[in-house]
Parts: C-alpha cells; structure tokens; sequence
C-alpha cells in the first residue's frame, strides 16, 4: 500500500511570543533557558580548567592565570550568577511541579524573587570567598 | 494480503494502541533528578573552585585528588551532562523544524555532552589516581 500523501497545512500558525505583554513570570521563564544554553557552553571552561590541571602545571599556570585576570574574574562572577539563576529558576519549577505557586501573587513572587536573590546570593558568595582569602 | 508493514510498532502494540504513553515521561523524571542532585553537587563544585582559586599547582592537584572533591567532581559531571543534554534537546525540538537540521543538531547536541563529560571525568581520575602510583 502507497503512503497516503498528508495534506498542506495551510491554516495560521497561533502567534509567538511577540503578541504578548512582557511579564515577570515570562521574563524569567525565557531567562531559565537562556542561562541554562549558557552554562551549556560554559561547561568547556571546566572542562579545559581540569584538563589543564591533569596536562601539567605549565597548562595549569596558563588557564590559572586567565581566570585569575580581570576579564577572567568577570567571567567567573557571571559564571557564578548564571549558576545560580538557573538554580533557582530550577526550585521554582519544583514549587511548581508539586502544583504550589500557582495565583497571581505568588508566582510574581516566585519571579521576582529568582532575580534578586540570584544576585544577592552570587555578591554573598563572591563577598565570603575573598574575606576568607 | 500479507503487505510488508512500513511500521517498526509490533503487532501487540497496535492492538493495545496506547501509542508512546507509558514512555513520554522518562526525560521529564531524567531532567528533575537530575535537577535536584546538581543543586548540593554545584555547591560543593564552587566551594572547590573558591578554594583552589590563586594556589599553586602542587596545591591545586592536592584539592583536586582528595577522595571527596574528586567524587564530588565525579557526580557533578555525570548529573550536569545528563541535565544539559536534555535541556537542548528541548531547545532544539522547540526552534528547530527543519527534519534534516534537527537530526544533526540533535547529534551534535548528544556528542557535545558526552565529549564534554568524557574529557572531565578522565582529567579527574588522571589527577585523583595519579596518587596511588
């Protein structure tokens, strides 16, 4: 039996994105994938960082010396940020996943509340790790 | 009249015709494991890297090949690789239509993780095991 060939869709596809008012909740949620495509590619940073320690200390000194630059800790501070939003955005789908955080209220707070404290997180960590040092 | 069937689905799946159910919700549960064991993973990843941030080399590997940093490493990479991969899955499914860009962007997305994880893990056990000879 020949395959029956499938008729053209020809109908409107629904509309995207751009039809709608931005939200917190959207924002953010459009956020969590870009850091996480982010941390994507950033997994090639620890990559080569322990690749590096295994190479040798010459290797190590070289990559040890670029994340310890001004523009190295600059990527690592974003690093760090990206990490953490992304981990937060993560708990906030738990919130979700066991069907809390649903009303109006509670998820603006939940939306907000990804933002300001990835930011205070990544300044607190950047903040004890360099009093410590 | 016995047609060679064009179909791969056995003969018992298509008289239960229950489709793919039962199978659509493995990468969803992959993705939250995943997910919740990255959290206390990626703590410990940054305590390692804020305490081997400006040390020597000799010091650097040391951290590195305690059992506990190199087990930490060790789950974190195998955790962080399997989320990320099925992440960009999501991704590429929802932007990229075209059948043949797909596929290739699917494989490449597959090969990028396991590269990814297969590069760290064999820099962490050259440098954790390289104690014992």
């Amino acid at each position: 039996m020949a395959p029956t060939a499938r008729p053209t869709v020809t109908a409107p596809l629904s509309p995207h994105l751009q039809v709608y008012r931005w939200t917190w909740t959207m924002a953010m949620s459009v956020f969590h994938r870009i850091t996480g495509t982010a941390l994507y590619g950033g997994t090639v940073l620890v990559a080569i960082w322990l690749v590096a320690l295994a190479a040798g200390p010459a290797a190590y000194g070289w990559v040890a010396g670029f994340f310890g630059s001004v523009f190295g800790k600059l990527v690592l501070f974003a690093y760090t940020w990206v990490l953490l939003h992304h981990m937060l955005g993560g708990l906030r789908h738990f919130v979700w996943d066991v069907g809390h955080g649903f009303d109006r209220e509670r998820r603006m707070w939940l939306a907000r509340g990804t933002l300001i404290g990835s930011v205070i997180l990544t300044v607190l960590i950047w903040a004890i790790a360099l009093v410590i040092r | 009249m016995a047609q060679p069937s064009p179909s791969l689905r056995t003969p018992r799946a298509r008289v239960k015709g229950l489709g793919a159910s039962g199978h659509g919700a493995g990468h969803w549960w992959q993705q939250r494991v995943t997910a919740a064991l990255n959290i206390p993973l990626m703590i410990g990843f940054i305590v390692i890297i804020a305490m081997m941030a400006g040390r020597p080399y000799p010091e650097a590997v040391a951290l590195v090949s305690h059992p506990l940093a190199a087990l930490v490493l060790i789950g974190g990479v195998i955790s962080v690789t399997l989320h990320m991969r099925i992440g960009m899955q999501v991704v590429i499914e929802d932007y990229v239509h075209d059948k043949g860009l797909k596929f290739a962007a699917l494989f490449a997305n597959t090969t990028y993780a396991v590269a990814v994880a297969v590069a760290c893990l064999y820099a962490i056990l050259r440098v954790s095991l390289a104690r014992l000879v």
